[in-house]
């Protein structure tokens, strides 16, 4: 068991698949020699060397073509694009060509590679450098989305993206680098598509991802008090969706809030506020409410930063003015 | 103002005479024998495809590459069976130059099952993984990014394998283009880049939205590469190009770019009859025709109209029998549409 923190976590799961399959090869920008540009692939370079941990041009479709062709010839490539917000430029790689290869030639094809890119706000860095797209990858068949927490679901889920057969967009969330979390000794593997029940309550179920987590859980210790007691599951995954903890949650609490980075239109609250409409209509004794950032670009300043993207404080307040606490 | 192109009134671009050297190219007449078998399925094959489109047996859309038989017939006759191709949307030749059976291949396009791809890719994404057909791609230009990732995988691996990736003039206008050329050439992949210049994009000339004469060839002085133009409607010459190429990535010098010149006999899809290509234009080329003139090359050469005869007989044999297999095909079952998104086989983004 180590302390690590989030971003330290990142290179210690990269780290721990390169030691174990030799076919496993990172690249991306700066990734290799400056060691990420958030520091999260520090170390790398100098244990595995540069046939295995290679800087790239600013050529983002070049980055995850040749990521799907070496999939596609038996090796298993990690990619990095830089933010998340730059997949807007290699959309046709991930969209048309890595989600669609398999389907398109009958199962002859297969793409075990993943991407990994810093996703989300909090760092002030404006519309371009600050987006949650992990909505955008939900709505492609053929790709799996994964967005980790903490340290250790970094590692495990990491481990088990790699070692899957499919591909998989990995959301690095920015503002949780610095954040810090025990990691279990030796071999960690997790398994894709489980969320985890991360507070239990009786009163409400608060579905979240990524840095979302951290605040529905603070929120959830201040509704405590206010004598409400809610359950707050951490998604982790988009795809595969672990259905089936959040519907067995609301079918004992009745009452489903989602916490969302994404902007409102289209986030992945709403396919989970309308499986639950759809699936487990009659326990619930409320509607299903989101918390989203509102349909806005995401500014700059800290000030209006601060205010679109779901706060504890409006967490609290949304579920309180609900369950009239 | 002056304004630099009128539409539709460019000049006509007219073939430029044969390489009257090329006859004494040092290919093996075997070699040549092949080339001009495969010349003469994928001719006869894309006829057959396009009788069966005017039977509406053939839905969507297709691509053919009447006229263009050279490249694919030079290039895959240049490739080592394990050797990986990288075929655009206009890609049955390509993919029939790989020696992927007809059968499948004209099933694919009627949509049954007994289909390459079961119904599931139609013509513009034929693949053949098992004879290194690693896919045909639509959107342009992206497979030539996916192809440095085969290159560098065989690179990685160390084999000696390589990748050949085709691509239209129109792709050269496009950023994956620019970024997989660079990307090539920084880390010496052991790739061959083949532009087919049919002069027309999809129904707009090339030239009229270039900045350069050569789409493709004047572009690689910019990554480091030679500037190669080859005749594309004279198979030895895209034969003798592609084996330089080839062997120049085997032994680890790097990629290629080959520009080869032709002409689509046809529009661009079957939606498209052509009509925006100056006057004389078509029968100059049609004149270039590459299968009569390799016909003629061989008769030089000493092989008997009789030998000929035989191989055009042959192919429309097996061409007979690849329509008899593919309309022979049930359609797909229903139930197939939801399998293959996942590894497991399955379609389920839930647990």
């Amino acid at each position: 068991m180590a302390e690590l923190t989030y971003r330290e976590a990142i290179a210690y799961g990269i780290a721990q698949e390169l030691r174990r399959d030799p076919t496993v090869f990172i690249f991306g920008e700066d990734i290799a020699g400056a060691g990420g540009v958030f520091k999260s692939t520090v170390g790398l370079l100098e244990e595995f060397g540069p046939k295995r941990v290679i800087d790239t041009p600013i050529s983002e479709q070049a980055i995850l073509g040749a990521a799907m062709g070496a999939a596609m010839t038996g090796l298993r490539p990690i990619a990095e694009i830089m933010f998340s917000d730059f997949l807007a430029v290699c959309w046709d790689m991930v969209v048309n060509e890595i989600a669609k290869i398999r389907y398109m030639t009958n199962g002859q094809v297969s793409v075990p590679l993943v991407i990994r890119t810093g996703n989300g706000g909090g760092s002030r860095f404006g519309a371009q450098h600050s987006q949650s797209v992990e909505n955008w990858a939900m709505a492609v068949p053929g790709l799996k989305v994964v967005a980790p927490s903490t340290p250790a679901d970094v590692v495990g889920l990491l481990a088990a993206s790699v070692r899957d057969d499919n591909p998989v967009l990995f959301f690095e969330h920015k503002s949780l680098f610095a954040t810090k979390g025990e990691v279990p000794s030796g071999e960690l593997v997790d398994t894709l598509g489980t969320a985890k029940v991360v507070r239990h309550g009786k009163d409400c179920t608060i579905v979240a991802l990524a840095l979302m987590v951290p605040r529905a859980i603070a929120a959830a210790e201040v509704l405590a008090g206010r004598g409400i007691e809610a359950t707050v599951i951490d998604l982790r995954c988009l795809v595969p969706l672990d259905t089936q903890t959040i519907l067995s949650s609301v079918s004992e609490t009745g009452h489903l809030f989602t916490v969302e980075e994404n902007p409102r239109l289209c986030g992945w609250g709403a396919e989970v506020v309308s499986i639950v409409a759809e699936e487990c209509f009659w326990a619930l004794d409320g509607p299903s409410i989101r918390i989203t950032t509102p349909h806005v670009p995401l500014p700059s300043a800290d000030v209006l930063e601060d205010a679109v993207i779901p706060s504890v404080e409006r967490i609290v307040n949304v579920v309180a003015k609900s369950l009239d606490a | 103002m002056q304004i630099p192109h009128e539409y539709g009134a460019h000049e006509a671009r007219l073939p430029e005479p044969v390489d009257p050297n090329m006859i004494n190219a040092p290919i093996p007449l075997g070699t040549r024998l092949d080339l001009y078998r495969l010349q003469q399925q994928m001719r006869q094959f894309e006829k057959r495809a396009y009788d069966l489109f005017l039977q509406n047996l053939v839905k969507g859309t297709s691509h053919l590459s009447i006229g263009m038989e050279a490249i694919a017939a030079g290039v895959g006759q240049a490739m080592r069976a394990d050797d990986y191709t990288f075929a655009t949307y206009r890609g049955h030749a390509h993919t029939l130059a790989r020696g992927v059976p007809m059968g499948p291949v004209l099933a694919e396009l009627l949509g049954r099952s007994n289909g390459l791809l079961a119904g599931k890719g139609g013509s513009m994404h034929l693949t053949s993984v098992e004879r290194g057909v690693m896919g045909s791609y639509a959107i342009i230009g992206a497979q030539l990014c996916i192809a440095c990732g085969s290159a560098w995988s065989a690179q990685f691996r160390g084999t000696d394998q390589i990748t050949v990736a085709f691509m239209g003039d129109g792709a050269t206008n496009i950023g994956a283009f620019h970024e997989a050329l660079n990307f090539a050439a920084v880390f010496r992949l052991p790739v061959v880049f083949v532009c087919e210049n049919n002069l027309y994009m999809e129904y707009t000339s090339i030239f009229d939205v270039t900045a350069v004469e050569h789409p493709a060839a004047d572009r690689a002085s910019a990554y480091g590469l030679d500037r190669i133009v080859v005749d594309g409607n004279d198979a030895d010459a895209v034969y003798m190009a592609a084996s330089s190429a080839i062997s120049k990535a085997r032994q680890g010098g790097g990629p290629s770019l080959i520009e080869a010149t032709t002409y689509r006999h046809g529009g661009h899809s079957r939606a498209d009859p052509g009509k925006y290509r100056p006057d004389g234009e078509v029968a100059a080329w049609l004149d270039r025709d590459p299968i009569p003139m390799y016909h003629q090359r061989l008769l030089t050469l000493g092989v008997s109209e009789a030998d000929l005869d035989q191989v055009q007989r042959d192919v429309a044999d097996e061409v007979e029998a690849a329509t008899v297999f593919a309309k022979g095909g049930a359609p797909p079952q229903a139930d197939t549409a939801l399998t293959d998104v996942w590894a497991d086989g399955g379609s389920s983004w839930r647990n």
